[in-house]
């Protein structure tokens, strides 16, 4: 005990420690700033090779007498110094430019060599508001907050039901469904795509919403977490208000869900992440572009628009954008829920 | 109105339960989870047999002849194993040639970055709880996002490249390459899922009586021996688990790369799921009996990873 407490400050492990988380902050952060930075960018900065930090773009200014705002340039002045001008058109090589603060004073002509355009910190807000014009975006967005909302609904209602009835209930079958349901856990959705997809298109669910929705809701994850919990739960709550002849609807509704809550907070958060990141089954389930999910309508739109990163960059930041703002405000319950649950 | 509401939904269960009586409600309860589980995962499961032993284009399963084991004859056909080119389905000994390579780079890469992470997290420092976030945010973040966040910087005319020029290198078709292109598949995907194996180790670590690192000290045993003697055997269960766990993804690898590379260049990082998912649905032909009889021999693999996932966490509890 003495030995450790006299132990020398900042030894080596130490220093190495915190290396190493600096080093893995940077590594899991800086790639994602990278984007967002990137995404306020306007097409032809991110062009620019080497990239600059800062999303920059040519600075423009409003000069009376012009309807449109003018780009402006740093020109060499006849007595040898500089001035920011703007320009008016563009002829040839030359520039015609005019002093902001002088709007009614004859143009001069520049050659463009010599003129160096002036930048400035410039967010491409259009960047964000375009694809919602342009491109099904709002569309994709749209099928994207249906599917996690009513998924993640349906899920915590049948996976909550299935776990009261285990947990609660002493009944026939009841050890030879949970076992089932258990032994599921691990059969993943790349073993049954083919026939998995059949059914979906049997029971006309291809190219729905539905398709997507339906096939994952009944997590054998949920199942087991809710169970686990639920048995923590007294039965003689239960018990009481059978009393007062509470139907077992009730018991289940009034009673247990609520004081559940906490697990279902966790299976909440999970079954959001989940289905708002979901990709392979919609890419079978769904082809037709009007029922795309964000993630298919993102990664369909990388390969026909190559071109157009500034799109795509922002189009990647709103997806990010719930995601994250999910893990800022509940990164403590999903941490410590994964930790003692371990599961994804 | 909110009592009326309650009172809407109330009313079909209580109306079952008079119909039934009490005790037949669990199976109400248990019905619709059961109902969907049912359809859409055991049916398939079902289902999957039969579209291996059948041949043919149609996917109704009546009308595809039986051809028995031909689908599995047809894939494990090759004049000689060493040698992808001399086998009759290439495209899938390809993959799983691929496959095989990714999971060895990506587990052993995983696992050991996890463990140093997971060992420092474990240390009294500063900013703890921050930094145990920071490794998990990228857990949450979408495939598409996170190949969408690589293959921008990746690009030719990328960040990474910039740098690279800026320090007198050479630019590098880091996505055009096959080893490169290899190399970054691997260190996107452990950058994406790292963070869930270092919670597992660290939960593992915290685990660890801490009566016997006060005795090791008294002793006066040096770090390095604490470690091999005590933190690393008492981790072994969860060591397992997360060795396990990542095999079982590793060999499911599909979304984040199938965004990056598209399995390009050429077939250099075309993994095993692209190979049943382009089969199947993506081709001219779809190929829906290769499809699942590939998919029946992943699930093979994949049932003996789990049988041992199971054991490892077993061996967890006690």
């Amino acid at each position: 005990m003495i030995r450790f407490l006299t132990r020398r400050r900042g030894n080596w492990t130490d220093w190495l420690s915190w290396g190493w988380m600096i080093f893995g902050t940077l590594a899991m952060f800086v790639p994602v700033l990278w984007l967002v930075l990137s995404s306020f960018k306007t097409q032809s900065a991110l062009q620019e090779f080497p990239p600059s930090l800062w999303p920059t773009g040519q600075k423009q200014i409003v000069v009376t007498g012009y309807d449109k705002p003018l780009p402006v340039f740093t020109v060499p002045l006849p007595d040898g110094g500089t001035a920011e001008r703007a320009m008016v058109r563009r002829i040839g090589i030359e520039l015609q430019v005019i002093d902001p603060a002088v709007p009614d004073a004859p143009l001069r002509r520049v050659k463009l060599a010599e003129a160096v355009p002036v930048r400035e910190l410039h967010f491409a807000i259009e960047n964000y508001l375009e694809p919602l014009e342009k491109f099904s975006f709002g569309r994709y967005l749209s099928n994207s907050l249906i599917v996690t909302i009513t998924a993640t609904a349906i899920t915590l209602l049948i996976n909550a039901m299935c776990a009261f009835a285990l947990s609660k209930y002493e009944f026939r079958g009841r050890n030879g469904i949970f076992i089932f349901i258990v032994s599921t856990l691990m059969i993943p959705i790349t073993v049954i795509l083919v026939p998995a997809f059949l059914v979906v298109t049997q029971l006309n669910l291809g190219n729905s919403l539905w398709g997507v929705i339906l096939p994952p809701a009944a997590t054998p994850t949920g199942v087991f977490l809710l169970r686990q919990y639920m048995l923590t739960i007294p039965d003689e709550l239960m018990d009481a208000a059978r009393m007062d002849h509470a139907s077992e609807w009730r018991l289940f509704w009034r009673i247990v869900l609520p004081l559940a809550a906490p697990a279902l907070a966790v299976l909440t958060i999970f079954s959001i992440v989940w289905r708002w990141n979901d990709f392979l089954w919609p890419l079978i389930v769904l082809n037709r572009e009007d029922v795309f999910t964000l993630q298919l309508g993102l990664a369909s739109f990388q390969g026909e628009l190559q071109t157009q990163w500034h799109y795509l960059l922002a189009m990647t930041v709103v997806t990010l954008v719930p995601v994250s703002v999910v893990f800022a405000f509940l990164q403590k319950y999903i941490t410590t829920g994964i930790a003692s649950s371990g599961m994804k | 109105m909110r009592a009326a509401l309650a009172r809407l939904i109330d009313w079909p269960f209580e109306a079952l339960q008079r119909a039934l009586g009490a005790a037949r409600m669990p199976y109400v309860f248990v019905l619709p989870n059961l109902l969907v589980f049912g359809i859409f995962v055991v049916l398939p499961m079902l289902l999957n047999i039969w579209y291996a032993t059948t041949s043919g284009a149609e996917l109704m399963p009546g009308q595809r002849p039986f051809t028995g084991l031909a689908n599995f004859a047809e894939l494990l056909d090759c004049g000689n194993y060493l040698n992808v080119a001399s086998c009759r389905q290439d495209r899938f000994w390809r993959s799983v040639d691929n496959t095989l390579w990714f999971v060895a780079f990506q587990v052993i890469t995983m696992v050991v970055l996890s463990l140093i992470t997971a060992l420092v997290l474990n240390r009294k420092m500063a900013l703890r709880g921050f930094f145990r976030a920071v490794f998990f945010y990228p857990v949450l973040l979408s495939p598409v996002v996170v190949a969408l966040i690589w293959k921008w910087i990746l690009q030719p005319d990328g960040v990474l490249n910039a740098i690279l020029v800026a320090n007198g290198g050479q630019r590098v078709p880091f996505l055009l390459d096959p080893s490169w292109s290899f190399f970054w598949t691997v260190v996107v995907s452990v950058w994406a899922h790292m963070g869930f194996y270092v919670l597992i180790l660290l939960a593992g670590l915290q685990a660890i009586p801490p009566d016997l690192y006060e005795a090791a000290a008294m002793d006066g045993t040096p770090q390095w021996r604490v470690f091999w003697r005590i933190t690393l055997p008492l981790l072994m269960p969860n060591m397992a688990v997360v060795l396990v766990l990542g095999l079982i993804r590793a060999v499911q690898a599909f979304d984040e790369i199938y965004v990056l590379t598209g399995g390009g260049p050429g077939t250099a990082t075309q993994y095993i799921v692209q190979y049943i998912y382009e089969t199947a649905f993506a081709g001219q032909v779809h190929i829906m009996g290769l499809a699942a009889a590939a998919s029946m021999l992943v699930g093979g693999v994949l049932l003996v990873l789990t049988l041992l996932q199971l054991l490892a966490s077993a061996r967890a509890k006690q």
